[in-house]
């Protein structure tokens, strides 16, 4: 019984990793490489959950409603490149930061207007929405395996991209030294734009999947942006692989915060201070994690920049 | 110089005539309303200019600082929970509290630059959230009802809006005074230079991170104080007052003032919280002109609006390469 709970925990907290990296590696190589703090991600990430729900409901089709969702938020980002993220390359982190929270507050009020300020329904797909009894005793939702298995495959063609193709190794000079890389002959600023499109679309992507689990509201970008943003400091700026470990790392940790903690509180405190102190640790988790990396290793566990 | 202080001397003596008149005019002109508004802004101006001391004359960009107000707000709560009612007990130690876990979490984000520096700020500041939030017997996430304003002297009644609007008036121009104060002198003068060159100040000597910890901590006091002034003005404290949101926002106020410019925090908070104000009695989408206004002040007037007042005598900040937070993070 406890062995499958714990199965099925470890599965949640998995899949919650994964949707994190695709977060995280958008995040950042954008910050890897061209130094942009960019807390607008998470309004890309709102913004694939909003069309996928919209394009789902209207299609009838959950694959038709990712590619939408994909297409739509990559053309609101290359706008948003165009329009304002050229502008921020030579600026101070802080200008970065308000001027992204400036976006956020922009892009919260557009879709309210569009989708109204309640929560948006996104319908689980119908031919995923039953449990698979992956072992004996273990139904688990098929959907939750989709997501694990779309963050999966997601993750290695990355990982195939940054660590064995041409652009992958630009990619990487750029993000570990830049004006190097530039004299090398590498337009830097060229691979920038492809990687700002490439995180957005990850964003969608992870939007998209996420919408039927979690609630569809203005406001999701920011909840999820700072667990994201956790990431990226636990991985290390500009290191994909750091952003992979510590993605999965966060997605545990949460699972330990929020499903065994408590339990083992329950097990050990009176009720009452049990139940005051388990939604504590499985929201401080990952806080917890992040300081304890940094006060040991400062800049992150992978990070790109020696 | 001499002339130019007398000047602003004037200017603020004249500002605080107007402010102290405020309660007694708007009645007559049925603005009873925003004797409440004008309260909330001096609290507000009083925490972005606690920022500023950090953020403008000390180079360190911390994402927290809601935090510290929420600290101020929660020690309030805890007090009156148990039946204490002076605010010559609360406002003291909500300061002293916000300021002990200010040097708490300064001890661990100081050791780190830049984007990891505003990381670890802000984690520390959603921790707290989370600690709030969890907190049931003070409301959770419903927040909690003090059960009345604190009491301070013998015949002032400070459940009286326009008495408890001059005691917060007196109290917050008298700590914006000392933080004036506080950045015009060696200590202040010390911070700046570790802003601008953190390398030559620790060669000339300079204990940086002892001074860049103690201002981290006045700050975090400061902030925990107008936190108590807000909690004992709304009556009511919650979680969403210390939202990492908020602590984004205050950074705004202070960068739209002026990083570094003396008044540059009020100044932010006025003209942010007015704005925040008009924009939304006008329409219920009142936050896409204000990220719109963000976004322009982050790309054309960077040095805020002080900056467009021009003197050149101030102590204008550029955030150094190794700043904390700095342009090159």
């Amino acid at each position: 019984m406890t062995g499958i709970l714990l199965l099925e925990q470890l599965l949640n907290g998995l899949g919650y990793g994964l949707m994190l990296f695709l977060l995280a590696a958008g995040l950042t190589l954008v910050f890897g490489i061209m130094d942009v703090l960019n807390l607008a991600h998470g309004s890309l990430f709102m913004a694939g959950a909003y069309v996928a729900a919209e394009a789902h409901t209207r299609t009838g089709s959950f694959a038709a409603a990712i590619v939408i969702a994909v297409l739509v938020t990559v053309i609101v980002a290359l706008l948003l490149e165009v329009l304002l993220m050229r502008r921020l390359y030579q600026r101070d982190h802080l200008a970065q930061v308000l001027a992204t929270f400036g976006v956020i507050l922009v892009a919260d009020d557009i879709v309210t207007m569009i989708w109204g300020p309640s929560p948006v329904m996104a319908p689980t797909p119908a031919a995923l929405s039953g449990p698979i009894e992956i072992i004996a005793g273990l139904p688990y939702p098929s959907y939750r395996l989709v997501i694990l298995a779309g963050g999966m495959l997601v993750a290695l063609a990355l990982w195939l991209l940054v660590n064995h193709t041409r652009i992958g190794m630009r990619v990487r000079a750029g993000a570990s030294d830049r004006p190097m890389a530039e004299l090398m002959g590498v337009r830097v600023g060229r691979i920038f734009n492809g990687i700002f499109l490439l995180g957005a679309a990850l964003a969608a992507l992870a939007g998209a999947l996420m919408g039927p689990i979690v609630a569809v509201q203005v406001g999701m970008g920011e909840q999820i942006l700072i667990p994201a943003l956790v990431v990226l400091v636990i991985g290390g700026i500009g290191s994909v692989r750091g952003a992979f470990v510590a993605a999965l790392l966060v997605g545990l940790v949460d699972t330990i915060g929020r499903a065994f903690v408590p339990m083992l509180l329950r097990a050990t405190l009176p009720p009452s201070t049990a139940a005051d102190l388990g939604p504590l640790f499985a929201e401080v988790a990952m806080y917890a994690l992040m300081v304890i990396v940094l006060i040991f290793r400062p800049s992150g566990l992978f990070s790109a920049r020696a | 110089m001499k002339q130019r202080d007398a000047t602003s001397t004037v200017v603020l003596a004249i500002v605080f005539v107007l402010l102290a008149a405020f309660p007694l005019v708007a009645p007559l002109l049925g603005l009873e309303f925003y004797i409440g508004f004008v309260r909330r802004v001096l609290v507000v101006a009083l925490a972005a200019a606690s920022l500023n001391f950090i953020l403008g004359f000390g180079g360190m960009v911390a994402l927290g600082h809601a935090g510290f107000i929420g600290i101020g707000a929660y020690t309030v709560v805890a007090l009156s929970d148990v039946g204490v009612m002076s605010a010559w007990l609360l406002w003291p130690a909500a300061a002293l509290v916000a300021g002990a876990v200010a040097a708490l979490v300064g001890t661990v984000a100081l050791r780190t630059r830049g984007v990891y520096f505003i990381m670890t700020t802000l984690a520390f500041a959603q921790m707290l959230y989370f600690v709030v939030v969890s907190l049931r017997r003070y409301g959770g996430d419903d927040g909690y009802t003090l059960p009345a304003r604190p009491t301070l002297l013998p015949g002032l009644d400070l459940a009286d809006d326009s008495t408890f609007y001059w005691v917060v008036l007196v109290l917050v121009s008298l700590t914006l005074l000392w933080l004036h104060r506080a950045t015009r002198s060696r200590f202040g003068y010390a911070l700046m230079g570790i802003r601008d060159n953190e390398t030559r100040m620790r060669a000339l000597g300079y204990p940086v991170f002892r001074l860049q910890l103690v201002a981290f901590a006045i700050a975090g006091a400061i902030a925990g104080l107008a936190g108590a002034l807000l909690a004992g003005g709304n009556g009511f404290v919650s979680p969403a007052t210390m939202h990492w949101t908020q602590s984004a926002t205050l950074l705004v106020m202070v960068v739209i003032g002026g990083l570094g410019r003396s008044w540059g925090g009020p100044v932010g908070a006025v003209v942010w919280l007015l704005l925040e104000e008009v924009l939304k009695q006008s329409t219920d989408h009142w936050h896409l002109p204000l990220g719109l206004l963000l976004i322009a002040v982050a790309l054309w007037a960077p040095k805020g609006l002080a900056a467009l007042y021009r003197r050149r005598n101030s102590l204008t900040p550029t955030l150094s390469p190794e700043g904390r937070g700095g342009s090159r993070i």
